[in-house]
């Protein structure tokens, strides 16, 4: 079962790497939209400052989407997904498998970026790492939450925006939580409260 | 038994359109007692005045709305669990008349806010969790619409229901949460204080009539599905 | 009368409240019979 999901996210991250511009793509979606938000808004320091937890972690919701559909289209589109479905290894196996690699390299990047996004919204550095681990913590359950309406959606016309108004409620938590901590960080005592409900969130994110 | 025998679509459909007709009457029934007492026998609030009476429909609304989105879960995984068709067109059949409650209950919300916290929207935890619910009820519909096979689209509803009865406590409790940190807003959601027996009265018996007009609705829904996808002789 | 139709000033809130949610309901039964109907004439 191991072996089963360590071929399927080895398989995939392959396939990544292969349509790098897929990745580029996301990540790059994710640094516009957050810079379109101070264009809209207005450039006011502090104000920026007020919003940039939530700002950048309802980019990271909405690049995370966009990057849903690829998770189980090409595979349907080519039989591999029917083979899978054939063969031995529990579809909760594969299914958390692919949510993996797409969490690697979609998910993971967006954490290691928003640091260098806070930085254009002037949030105070020691809260860069509260940023970071709540964007690493809440990508997974993105990944994982993405793949139920991923699947549900899997080939239908009109998928992509239906997917996302499926799953965008579903998100609503994980946003609350993720963007919610950084606020508490900035202004009380320890995030450990806070990382004890993420992980706990983690925890039963549904698989289908 | 008797419940499997219902369980075809076939020899359900008669029993539906006599429960239709059933709870139609009793929703009309309970509704003017609902509204009579609503109106004519609660007394004014105190603080609220004459605005308060919009209670007597969006507290009933707001019940239904997340108490069909219950009852549709339920469905949905009874037709997972039993493979059974019906199961799938009854959660199917109560989906819109749960998002009707739910946007009622947003609406009227609003039109309550508005003389009382004196705004028409504000971000408190229940309106918004109530928002969200919305858009779970409308995702539902909207991915049953977007597939062809009936079947298909029963499965897929389904798994989006369960997921979304699942979620619901969760997304309640954190935008309950949400809702403290901001607590900037200050405006707590206040009814009147003191539910005088009559007003407390009236608003179960509109409760009881939505619940009977939900009944109806879905039992006609019901039926004109089933005809949809071929399953009823001539009745 | 027009006390009851004034609802203490609050007319427009708590009319405009029954209203819509009553025209809702109506329309809801409406598309259902015309549904229904519509079935009947086709099969």
């Amino acid at each position: 079962m191991l072996a089963t999901a360590r071929a399927i996210v080895y398989r995939d991250l392959l396939v990544a790497v292969r349509r790098r511009s897929d990745v580029a793509v996301a990540l790059l979606f994710f640094v516009i939209v957050t810079s379109l938000f101070p264009l809209g808004i207005g450039a006011e320091p502090n104000l920026l400052r007020a919003i940039a937890p939530g700002v950048i972690w309802v980019s990271a919701l909405l690049s995370s989407l966009l990057s849903l559909r690829r998770l189980f289209e090409a595979d349907h589109d080519d039989g591999t997904l029917e083979q899978m479905l054939l063969g031995a290894s529990p579809l909760g196996v594969v299914a958390a498998a692919k949510a993996l690699a797409h969490w690697m390299v979609t998910g993971m990047p967006l954490a290691v970026i928003a640091p260098l996004i806070a930085l254009q919204y002037d949030l105070a550095p020691q809260l860069f790492g509260v940023l970071a681990l709540s964007l690493l913590l809440g990508t997974p359950v993105l990944s994982l939450i993405g793949a139920i309406g991923a699947a549900l959606t899997l080939g239908l016309r009109g998928g992509g925006v239906l997917l996302s108004l499926l799953v965008l409620p579903l998100y609503v938590p994980v946003l609350i939580i993720g963007a919610g901590a950084r606020r508490r960080a900035s202004s009380c005592c320890s995030p450990r409260c806070w990382w004890w409900r993420r992980r706990s969130r983690l925890g039963q994110s549904p698989r289908h | 038994m008797k419940w499997f025998w219902y369980a075809s679509p076939q020899t359900f459909y008669p029993l539906a359109g006599t429960i239709a007709r059933a709870s139609g009457i009793v929703a009309a029934l309970l509704a003017a007692a609902g509204l009579y007492i609503g109106f004519f026998v609660a007394p004014t609030d105190a603080q609220q005045g004459e605005a308060y009476r919009i209670i007597f429909i969006h507290v009933p609304a707001a019940w239904m709305s997340m108490f069909i989105y219950v009852v549709m879960a339920c469905w949905a995984a009874l037709g997972l669990a039993l493979n059974t068709r019906l199961s799938g067109m009854m959660a199917s059949a109560l989906a819109p008349t749960g998002a009707l409650f739910t946007f009622i209950a947003l609406w009227t919300g609003s039109l309550w806010g508005k003389p009382t916290w004196g705004t028409y929207w504000v971000w408190d935890a229940r309106l918004t969790s109530e928002l969200i619910l919305l858009f779970l009820y409308l995702g539902f519909m909207a991915l049953q619409a977007a597939i062809d096979d009936p079947r298909r689209a029963d499965r897929a509803g389904a798994l989006l229901a369960i997921v979304g009865v699942v979620n619901i406590p969760i997304i309640h409790y954190s935008v309950v949460w949400w809702n403290t940190l901001h607590q900037g807003a200050s405006v707590s959601v206040t009814r009147a204080p003191t539910m005088a027996a009559t007003m407390l009265t009236g608003m179960l018996l509109m409760a009881l009539a939505f619940w009977a007009y939900s009944i109806a609705v879905s039992m006609v829904r019901v039926r004109c599905i089933i005809r949809e996808r071929g399953g009823a002789s001539s009745s | 009368m027009s006390d009851f139709f004034a609802m203490g000033g609050y007319a427009w809130y708590v009319w405009g409240s029954y209203g819509v949610t009553f025209t809702l309901l109506a329309i809801e039964v409406v598309m259902l019979a015309r549904r229904s109907r519509h079935d009947e004439t086709k099969a």
